[in-house]
């Protein structure tokens, strides 16, 4: 029997599909509507110190990146933390706590960094009820630049610091969010673990200028004739994401440390790659802010069919399985050979692969009079780039060169041995040479 | 007003103002801009396309495909312009069914090609409705060129020659400039006067100047015509129409589709055009799959169209017989008409089953007609033209006649088939030959 329950530093929910502390996780009204459609858990948007709230733009607050029929692939934001009141939020959180005791309710929390506002605002949200803290080290626009939100997050010393801060006066898990506007995330992800954070989510968004408008010439979103530069989310990050997490889950000093995967998880399959790099839940946001929370159903029973069909009961079952094969560059197998096989069955005949690799790469394709197209193992590299602009999935593989065959390309038979980088003759500091 | 689709005879106004107007409005209305970008999106830009290989006209079409996706329908215009002037008409009435669509590579994946004859028809409706004419007249070569027809081949030779710089004279023998695009083509497939239009468009480029009412033989002469210009292009058409047979006596009360159709694209009140209630059609082609639609959307009761041969030989391709069928057209095959009488006013037009080979089985049958057309092929009509091949004037590629001094293209001219594409294409490539000649002279 396949089960979705998600067990994250003992925090439990029935599904691993989290709503990420964003504008749809900012008030009981979304929130209680998020719960009902079947998410299995929330990170309510980040509330600041007790006082007048932030404010935000009146004008635009979002831009976007478009594919094929207008489909959104990327989305920008300049909004800030929560422009409600404390309080208010507070209060609604224990409500719908209460009420929804088998979901998750995580509260996102970004105060100035010094030790009173972080010690003064724990106790307020240890009373809600709620089951955990992330702390907002991520946001990269309006609140950076008042010296939190990512400016704490690119300073690893600050993520310790306030990590255990927040370790010391506040009884529950601590979630330690991560921004991707940095140089190497293990450094980052270190700190966190090194202040005793229970867990990293990530990512946050990334810096990003999402279109200029070429009539005003100004960057987008466009308030009064000028813009600033927002946060990137969506499924053109996911990419970035799942380089991060990975990183995460291999590092030495990091493995093993739960991490709540974030950054442009739009279907099942988008998770099930997050859980397979080592995430424990996932966080959603772009996904249901373009077409509702609705979206997390295709989620719940695509993930839950996937893993029937796998055989999987529980995400334990393939959890971390990805994240181990992901190394080095220098450990790849140089004797792995391949060569593209063209399905002429499946063929419609576009020709994009031919002339990719005619004018692009190795002029490994070759064209007939009536469109037939082949690949010339001679020539062929098997750098996938036919298969990654044929239209047809499928149509384009990579068949392997079995060790004892010979590489056309190469003229040489094909090593049975592992041989990489690190071995291999070319390589001035290769450890045979050194020998 | 009142049904009127049981009336016996031949009467106007079968159908209401309204209904008209419904049956003749575009068969496929224009795209939005939504719905351009949508259909744009699916153009995966091939390599060699395919589709650009089927285009008689050799239309860049995944290069100007893109440019509509990246919101630059009128440089999307230019690209088709450039290789076919005629480009709106073309966006209308080119069977892109059996050309650019069905070579689309989309059928493959698919089983549904992009719309390209749409996406073409929005590239140049957006040039001509928001910017001035796209091309420039080179400066004034002082050479003159007489073009004989102003449809689509004429109008296309002419243009590419103003262009050029060379100054163009224009003789057609009727009325009104656009040839077939005027005449001869189903009212619903060019609304809202566009031929006209066009023409007017087209003419911008200057240099070009039309004479009406001049036809060879009537007022012309080729051989004055070659001693008045330095080249001649002819682009005379198909005048004439085939008779049933021998003795045209035997078929008195038959129609010719082209001319009913002509009616039809002329006349500004369709509820005044007559129909019978019960039209046959004779004829496998374009026209009478025209002139049974449009029999049909005018209000007859019953249109039979009867072919001689099978489905499959028709000339009209799968979409037009399958348009007639969805339109209430009854589509007989392998039957040819024997004889015509008429008992109390009424026409009784018997045919006879045949096999491919027009092999009578002696199987007749008899269809009541209030009115018959007659649509079995054109016919070339003058006795002042250069030598033939068959019953066309004989040309090679570049469109030379056996004449010196004189080209021909279009529907008169041998080779290709009688497409409005194809004649614009033959114009073209007419006009660069006849200016790389005038430039060497």
């Amino acid at each position: 029997m396949t089960s979705l329950e998600t067990n994250f530093l003992g925090i439990k929910s029935p599904n691993p599909f989290w709503l990420a502390s964003a504008p749809p996780t900012d008030k009981e009204y979304n929130v209680r509507r998020a719960f009902e459609a079947g998410w299995g858990g929330v990170v309510w948007k980040t509330l600041g110190s007790e006082g007048p709230p932030v404010v935000n733009v009146n004008g635009p607050r979002y831009g976007a990146i478009w594919g094929a029929d207008r489909r959104l692939l990327g989305l920008n934001n300049i909004e800030l933390i929560t422009d409600r009141d404390l309080y208010v939020n507070l209060e609604e959180i224990k409500r719908v706590k209460a009420d929804y005791p088998d979901r998750a309710l995580i509260v996102s929390l970004m105060v100035p960094c010094d030790e009173a506002s972080w010690k003064a605002i724990l106790p307020l949200v240890e009373e809600t009820g709620a089951d955990g803290i992330e702390l907002n080290f991520g946001c990269p626009h309006g609140m950076a630049e008042r010296g939190m939100g990512s400016a704490v997050g690119q300073v690893p010393e600050y993520i310790e610091m306030v990590t255990r801060w927040c370790k010391e006066a506040y009884s529950k898990p601590v979630i330690v969010k991560l921004t991707p506007n940095i140089t190497d995330i293990r450094h980052p992800a270190r700190a966190a673990h090194a202040g005793g954070a229970d867990a990293v989510s990530l990512i946050n968004t990334i810096n990003s200028i999402v279109s200029v408008d070429l009539d005003n010439f100004a960057p987008m979103p466009t308030i009064d004739g000028v813009g600033s530069h927002g946060g990137y989310c969506g499924p053109a990050v996911k990419p970035i994401a799942m380089h991060m997490v990975a990183e995460i889950a291999r590092d030495a000093e990091t493995a093993g440390l739960p991490i709540s995967a974030i950054g442009g998880v739009t279907t099942w399959r988008d998770a099930a790659e997050f859980i397979a790099l080592g995430a424990g839940t996932v966080q959603v946001c772009t996904a249901a802010m373009t077409y509702g929370f609705k979206v997390v159903q295709e989620m719940i029973t695509g993930l839950s069919d996937w893993m029937e069909d796998q055989g999987y009961e529980t995400l334990a079952d393939f959890q971390g399985r990805a994240a181990v094969k992901v190394r080095d560059w220098k450990d790849l197998n140089l004797n792995f050979v391949t060569k593209a096989v063209i399905d002429q069955d499946q063929c419609i005949k576009c020709g994009r692969c031919y002339i990719a690799c005619e004018d692009t790469s190795h002029q490994a394709i070759d064209m007939s009079e009536d469109r037939i197209f082949t690949v010339k193992d001679d020539e062929c590299v098997a750098c996938n780039l036919c298969v990654n602009v044929c239209p047809v999935e499928g149509c384009i593989t990579m068949k392997r060169i079995e060790p004892g065959q010979i590489d056309e390309r190469t003229g040489q038979v094909v090593q049975a041995e592992h041989g990489d980088w690190t071995t291999h003759p070319n390589n001035p500091m290769s450890s045979q040479a050194a020998e | 007003m009142t049904d009127q689709r049981l009336k016996e005879g031949v009467a106007a106004g079968r159908l209401s103002r309204d209904t008209l107007q419904d049956n003749f409005c575009d068969l496929h209305p224009p795209l939005d801009p939504h719905q351009a970008q949508v259909a744009a999106d699916r153009c995966f830009f091939c390599h060699d396309a395919p589709c650009t290989t089927a285009c008689p006209t050799d239309i860049d079409i995944p290069l100007f495909i893109r440019q509509i996706s990246t919101g630059m329908p009128h440089a999307a215009a230019k690209t088709i312009l450039t290789q076919n002037i005629l480009g709106g008409m073309c966006a209308r009435v080119c069977p892109t069914e059996t050309l650019c669509e069905e070579a689309c590579v989309r059928n493959e994946s698919e089983g549904d090609p992009v719309q390209i004859g749409l996406l073409q028809r929005y590239a140049t409706d957006s040039m001509m409705a928001e910017r001035p004419h796209p091309f420039e007249r080179a400066a004034a070569t002082g050479k003159r060129v007489a073009v004989v027809g102003a449809g689509p081949a004429g109008l296309s030779c002419a243009h590419r020659l103003a262009m050029y710089g060379h100054d163009v004279v224009i003789f057609e023998g009727r009325n009104k400039s656009g040839g077939l695009n005027e005449f001869g083509i189903a009212t619903y497939k060019s609304v809202g006067g566009f031929a006209q239009r066009e023409v007017d468009w087209l003419l911008q480029i200057g240099g070009i100047s039309v004479e009406h009412g001049k036809r060879l033989g009537e007022g012309l002469s080729l051989d004055g015509l070659k001693q008045d210009f330095d080249a001649v292009f002819l682009a005379i058409g198909l005048g004439g129409v085939n008779a049933l047979s021998a003795d045209p006596s035997a078929w008195d009360g038959v129609t010719n589709a082209v001319d009913f159709i002509g009616e039809l694209r002329q006349s500004t009140d369709l509820s005044s055009v007559a129909i019978g209630r019960d039209v046959v059609v004779i004829g496998g082609g374009m026209t009478a799959i025209d002139a049974a639609v449009q029999a049909k959307l005018l209000g007859a009761l019953n249109v039979t169209l009867v072919y001689r041969r099978s489905k499959a030989r028709m000339a009209a391709s799968e979409f037009e017989q399958d348009l007639a069928a969805s339109k209430g057209v009854v589509l007989i095959t392998s039957a040819s008409p024997v004889s015509l009488s008429k008992e109390a006013g009424r026409m009784q037009i018997t045919f006879e089953y045949s096999d491919d080979d027009l092999q009578p089985t002696g199987e007749r049958f008899t269809l009541p007609a209030d009115q018959i057309f007659s649509a079995i092929g054109q016919t070339l009509v003058s006795n002042d033209l250069p030598a033939l091949d068959g019953r066309k004037i004989a040309v090679d590629a570049t469109g030379r006649t056996q004449t010196a001094g004189v080209w021909a293209g279009g529907d008169c001219a041998s080779g290709g088939d009688d497409l409005t594409v194809t004649a614009v294409a033959e114009g073209r490539d007419a006009a660069e030959d006849i200016h790389a000649q005038l430039a060497t002279s």
